[in-house]
């Protein structure tokens, strides 16, 4: 019976396939024609959107995204102001999740630090991708000398223990946003440079490039034309995964007190008063909303990285 | 090196003099092109013929300045297109002249675009990259015409699609109008057709007859179909280890050729005219370029050396045979000794039957 229905289904989606496919007519009118183009592009967002867990990681992080926006209407209190009457209570209808130390509500609080985790996220990854593409094509592209040069300087940067260095930096810098962007690209470059490199590398090998070159396009337009589409691809796929790497890092410096500077709430901040093992041990509701929302953004970050990894693959079937 | 031809007082379009290109790899050096003399007339129909590895396609390559070097380095006396010397142009001058006065059409068609671009993208591309005061809308507008001038039909809808909606004639069709979208005065077409079906084939070529009267530009046509270049070209170039080793209009080539290889070439053709278990192939193999034959490159492989010295000692160069007709042979004069025996074998003058 299980098989019969299986059959059933198979030959719908074939007759949907075939339905879709083929025109009657070959060479159908304008409008069909136009209908049926089907860039790159758009195949590849419809196979992402095939994808269930990266849509839901979308899902979560757009959700993410209008909190951090809209902060000051959605959270029930100003994160930052002392409550003496209630120091460290536990979740109640008042404060859903409770308050901390210094009486502040914990909801308020990890609303608010979705601005500062998600800006890292997003500013770090995005300098981090900028700086190694810049690279990488420079190294691709003009190759030489120049290469060697940018590739060992990557092997040079993968090679130290990078949070030691970032620690470092950020203690002799002082500690804000804009450093920690600074100094987590700084050494997130690496992956990136590398990935456009040979995608760089690879592009210039092919049919196409030497008959662009043919047609008397300049070194440039065929960087422009022909590069840059072939590594956009992957580089978002990097881009997600450096942004998720980003929040990590982020949470990190802020947990060894060399983050954002009190009392903006930001949530590896917020994960700072585990330390002490009282907290940790009887009050769950000050670090295990901050501690679960971490692994689930990264997560969810993860998986849109998946996913588009997935869409762009052209061994996928559709 | 070589007198070229009293048959016009015309300046040649390009005039290639003592081109060499060499590969340098692990195992030596690759003498890919060794010393290569010719030239085409404007609105000529050259054909290049030579197995895989004679040097046709890096000859081109050479010449338009698309030899990846590091590893490949170029050098001639002279490479003179309309009286400039493009060995001598920097790569901003060479680009002027690529795709401008000399365009290219590839062996594939279907590698040759970019699967991420519309085919109208990268034709009208290939016309604003030489002005840049085209409008992206003058662009189109020409290229639909250059797609509906090689016969792509409804070439407004073709425009906006991408190389995977076309076919593989299609795609070639679509080359050629990027080929000739700025008229050039010289498309080089390196083995158009090798990637086609039969089919497609023909109607590739009728396309390139089309356009070369049209256009009037000077086409070289390179292959290794002897077919092709007898329905298409006006003189003939065969290439043999990196050399020229036989020039002639097509006509005398086919009935008279003055060198053994051609020959061997011509016996080689099927035929239906004659019946034969097994086609006629030339004994042993290519030469390697990295150590080529001491004389003449060919001379391992050929019936008219009969253990003579000069043949393995003595380099052959291009001598006059008859009018416009060169030959780099030292035993030319016995041809028509050997062509015999080819007939004795093949049961039918292979080179008579041609001339039709």
């Amino acid at each position: 019976m299980n098989d019969e229905r299986t059959e059933q289904i198979l030959d719908e989606e074939a007759q949907a396939l075939i339905g879709a496919g083929e025109a009657p007519d070959p060479r159908g009118d304008m409008k069909r024609a136009k209908a049926k183009i089907q860039s790159p592009g758009r195949i590849a967002w419809r196979r992402f959107l095939r994808h269930r867990l990266a849509l839901g990681g979308m899902v979560f992080v757009g959700i993410l995204f209008l909190v951090a926006i809209f902060a000051e209407f959605l959270a029930p209190y100003d994160p930052n102001v002392v409550n003496t009457s209630a120091f460290r209570t536990p979740p109640s209808s008042e404060h859903w999740l409770g308050t901390d130390s210094a009486g502040r509500d914990v909801l308020s609080r990890l609303i608010f630090g979705a601005r500062v985790s998600l800006t890292v996220g997003v500013a770090a990854a995005l300098s981090a991708l900028g700086l190694g593409t810049l690279l990488g094509l420079l190294a691709g592209v003009v190759g030489g000398w120049v290469d060697s040069f940018i590739m060992r300087a990557v092997d040079v940067f993968l090679s130290f223990p990078s949070l030691m260095l970032i620690l470092l930096l950020v203690a002799v810098l002082g500690p804000s946003i804009g450093t920690i962007v600074v100094v987590i690209a700084l050494f997130e470059w690496p992956t990136a440079a590398r990935i456009v490199r040979q995608m760089a590398l690879s592009v210039k090998e092919t049919d196409f490039v030497l008959s662009a070159r043919a047609v008397g396009s300049s070194r440039w337009r065929i960087m422009r034309k022909h590069v840059a589409p072939a590594v956009l691809s992957p580089l978002t796929v990097v881009g997600t995964l450096l942004a998720a790497q980003a929040i990590l890092l982020e949470a990190a410096l802020s947990f060894l007190g060399l983050g954002v500077k009190q009392p903006q709430a930001s949530w590896g901040g917020m994960l700072e008063e585990a330390k002490s093992l009282t907290i940790l041990e009887q009050m769950p509701w000050m670090w295990i909303p901050p501690g679960l929302t971490i692994a689930v953004t990264v997560l969810a970050i993860n998986f849109i990285g998946d996913g588009l990894r997935d869409a762009f693959d052209p061994r996928q079937q559709m | 090196m070589t007198q070229r031809p009293n048959d016009s007082s015309r300046e040649p379009l390009l005039e290639v003099r003592n081109l060499n290109t060499t590969f340098k790899t692990e195992t030596g050096t690759v003498q890919a092109v060794r010393g290569v003399n010719w030239e085409i007339y404007p609105g000529e129909f050259l054909g290049v013929v030579g197995e895989s590895g004679s040097g046709k396609s890096v000859t081109m390559a050479s010449i338009m300045g698309l030899v990846p070097t590091p590893p490949g380095s170029v050098g001639a006396d002279s490479v003179t297109f309309e009286g400039k010397d493009l060995l001598s142009l920097n790569e901003r001058q060479m680009r002027r002249i690529r795709g401008h006065e000399i365009s290219m059409i590839f062996q594939d068609p279907m590698t040759s675009f970019n699967p991420v671009h519309t085919i109208g993208n990268q034709i009208s591309e290939a016309i604003r990259v030489h002005d840049s005061k085209m409008t992206r809308r003058a662009a189109k507008k020409r290229s639909i015409e250059l797609l509906s001038l090689v016969g792509v039909p409804s070439p407004e809808v073709r425009f906006a699609q991408f190389p995977h909606e076309y076919s593989g004639g299609m795609r070639q069709r679509a080359m050629i109008a990027m080929a000739i979208a700025n008229q050039p005065k010289l498309i080089i077409a390196d083995e158009p057709t090798t990637a086609l079906d039969v089919t497609i084939q023909a109607q590739i070529l009728d396309v390139l007859n089309l356009i070369q009267e049209e256009t009037d530009a000077a086409t070289i046509l390179i292959t290794h179909d002897l077919g092709l270049i007898a329905e298409m070209s006006d003189r003939v170039l065969v290439m043999y280890a990196g050399k020229v080793v036989e020039t002639a209009t097509v006509f005398e080539l086919f009935a008279d050729p003055k060198h053994p290889y051609t020959l061997g070439l011509l016996a080689s053709l099927p035929r239906l005219d004659s019946q034969l278990d097994s086609l006629l192939s030339i004994p042993g193999q290519p030469p390697s370029l990295i150590t080529p034959p001491t004389g003449c490159s060919f001379h391992p492989r050929c019936d008219l050396t009969k253990g003579r010295s000069e043949c393995r000692s003595e380099l052959p160069v291009l001598v006059e045979a008859s009018n416009g007709h060169h030959t780099a042979c030292h035993f030319w004069d016995e041809m028509t000794e050997i062509a015999e025996v080819v007939t004795d074998t093949v049961g039918i003058d292979v080179r008579s039957s041609v001339e039709t």
